[in-house]
């Protein structure tokens, strides 16, 4: 019959409508500054640097080696190395960087600054509401706006955070146990060196 | 007929039998042409692209593509930058589906550097190359109604259906639409059992959802009348201009190269390859619905199927590696056809040459052929049977 499809259609599109009333699923959008739908905890947007302890500038992970910005497909990191070293998370003497800053209007959310960083420093944020009235200056975002702490990093992704935590704690366990063995070493080699008539002990 | 010595016998044979383009079109008497410039911000144009026409009355005589307002230099930024940088440039070819464009490219890469890629891997990416086929699918055939006047209601139910594969993309990938998910010798992140639940769930539900949009339209008469019988593509013209992908096989080529080339593991599954007998817009349409439906069931066999095990080469690296000098072609059944990626290394860091095969910009070709003689009202039809995404044509 003529018409059979139409009216098919029509019923198809009745039932979805009528549907709508009771059934919470045919409901797929929210209204948006009201009601927000939750992210997902793999979501990214750009990215943030993290930072240990309570003081930002003291406790950035970042040590400036520039792999990000060389590895950053549309350049948009831009980084200056400090002349002097700072302690970093292990108690390692290491460089930080004088200059962070990233273009968010360059970026695209590529995240391949956080799979090549080695020292966990660089990280994805979730935040994307971000609009601005200053188009140059208010994308440009310096070190200090990028900091973040560690705590921070644990409520956005906290799966990762816990997983980049024990894997920080095992270098550090690691290198402490280096520095000790080294030190002992130091210790021992200067014991022998030393023309002293008791030496007893210092081969342990 | 001359044939050239050159050619085939296959090709000879063929182009004896008459295999050449349709006549030109010539106005009836005196008639003056009108040149119409169609685009580049027509809304049926799916971005930038202008069609330049001439027609007497209603009928197209002429139709010239225009198209590069989108060029953005992808191959020549991917030859200046690292192998990894380029991945997620790759997800802005065909912005629509960004992770077949990843497997495409990693594929290249893989062949180019002799990597393995873990069986944990090559399911998850079968996995997401189907979810990816269906989204693609569901938002074409939703877009080419939307063109065809039925304003809305079939785009918004295959949108809906699309969220909820996107946001498995987004759960497991961090963004809904570029991906950047693939690696070279593996995948990025490994999928958790609960993504797998979530997947399957998905899964379930997307016959429903076929079932529902095949109720509203299919056997819709109007939309019978608006697509049967326009813009033929012969099978043979559809071979000899390279067209591939659900358009060469709604003319009834069977060539899907998931079944030639049994790239990653598909010589497992089993899945039938739908076809069209007629090659028109109506054709092509029913060939996209039955595709869904037959990577339904790669799906579920992938989903039962899927292995534990790691998801990246061990030997793999990230960065700084550098390929032997030599050549590789890597190319894949994405959603819109053939899509290729043939790189050439000097034995840098970089590729010597890099250079995308596109399906949009190929399938694109045959336009005019198609067109030539329909009503202008029909050209935006068929264009939007075509499938294309701009990110992919002018790249």
């Amino acid at each position: 019959m003529l018409g059979e499809g139409i009216l098919k259609g029509m019923a198809e599109t009745a039932r979805n409508f009528a549907g709508s009333f009771v059934s919470k699923e045919r409901l797929t959008t929210v209204e948006y500054p009201e009601e927000r739908i939750p992210t997902f905890e793999n979501a990214r947007v750009f990215p943030f640097l993290v930072y240990d302890t309570n003081d930002w500038e003291a406790g950035l992970r970042c040590v400036a080696c520039q792999i990000c910005e060389k590895e950053c497909p549309p350049k948009c990191i831009y980084i200056d190395k400090s002349k002097d070293k700072k302690p970093d998370y292990a108690g390692k003497q290491q460089f930080y960087p004088t200059r962070f800053d990233i273009d968010i209007s360059v970026c695209m959310s590529c995240q391949i600054c956080v799979e090549v960083c080695p020292f966990e420093a660089i990280k994805m944020d979730t935040e994307f509401e971000l609009a601005t009235g200053d188009r140059f200056g208010g994308l440009l975002l310096d070190r200090k706006q990028l900091a973040k702490s560690n705590e921070y990093y644990h409520r956005i992704h906290p799966t990762e955070a816990a997983e980049v935590d024990v894997r920080l704690a095992e270098e550090k366990a690691k290198a402490n146990a280096k520095a000790k063995a080294a030190a002992d070493a130091a210790a021992a080699k200067a014991a022998a060196a030393k023309p002293a008539p008791h030496v007893e002990g210092a081969g342990d | 007929m001359t044939t050239p010595a050159a050619t085939s016998a296959f090709l000879r044979e063929k182009m004896e039998e008459g295999w050449n383009r349709p006549p030109i079109m010539e106005p009836d008497g005196e008639a003056e042409l009108l040149e119409v410039a169609m685009g580049p911000h027509h809304p049926s144009t799916h971005g930038v692209f202008r069609m330049d026409l001439a027609l007497d009355g209603e009928r197209v005589i002429r139709l010239k593509p225009v198209f590069g307002y989108l060029h953005r230099n992808h191959e020549k930024i991917a030859e200046g930058v690292s192998y990894l940088a380029s991945m997620p440039y790759t997800d802005r070819l065909d912005y629509i589906c960004s992770l077949t464009n990843n497997w495409a490219y990693a594929l290249a890469v893989e062949k180019l550097t002799g990597q393995e890629v873990p069986e944990r891997a090559e399911y998850i990416r079968v996995i997401l190359g189907e979810l990816t086929r269906i989204q693609n699918h569901a938002s074409s055939i939703g877009f080419l109604l939307q063109e065809m006047g039925a304003s809305g209601t079939p785009l918004m139910y295959a949108f809906k259906e699309r969220e909820k594969i996107l946001d498995l993309f987004e759960s497991l990938t961090g963004s809904r639409m570029m991906c950047n998910y693939m690696r070279f010798g593996g995948c990025r992140v490994d999928v958790s059992a609960a993504w797998l639940d979530a997947a399957r769930k998905v899964v379930a539900g997307l016959p429903g959802f076929i079932d529902e949009f095949e109720n509203l339209l299919s056997g819709n008469e109007i939309l019978m009348a608006r697509c049967q019988g326009v813009g033929i593509l012969r099978p043979e013209l559809a071979v000899n201009a390279g067209v591939t992908g659900p358009m060469l096989r709604g003319s009834g080529v069977n060539y899907d190269i998931r079944k030639i080339d049994h790239y990653g593991i598909y010589d497992r599954f089993r899945f039938r390859v739908p076809l069209g007998d007629h090659g028109d817009v109506y054709d092509r349409y029913m060939v996209r619905i039955l595709e869904m439906r037959e990577s339904i069931a790669i799906l579920n066999q992938a989903l039962k199927e899927i292995p534990g095990g790691s998801i990246m080469d061990p030997k793999a690296k990230i960065r700084g590696f550098r390929p032997k000098p030599g050549e590789a072609y890597g190319r894949i059944e994405a959603p819109k056809g053939e899509l290729g990626f043939y790189l050439i290394s000097d034995g840098g860091p970089n590729p010597y040459r890099y250079r995308v095969r596109p399906p949009s910009l190929i399938n694109l070709t045959v336009l005019e052929d198609m067109c030539l003689g329909s009503n202008v009202a029909d050209v935006v039809l068929i264009f939007g049977s075509v499938d294309i995404v701009l990110g992919e044509v002018d790249r």
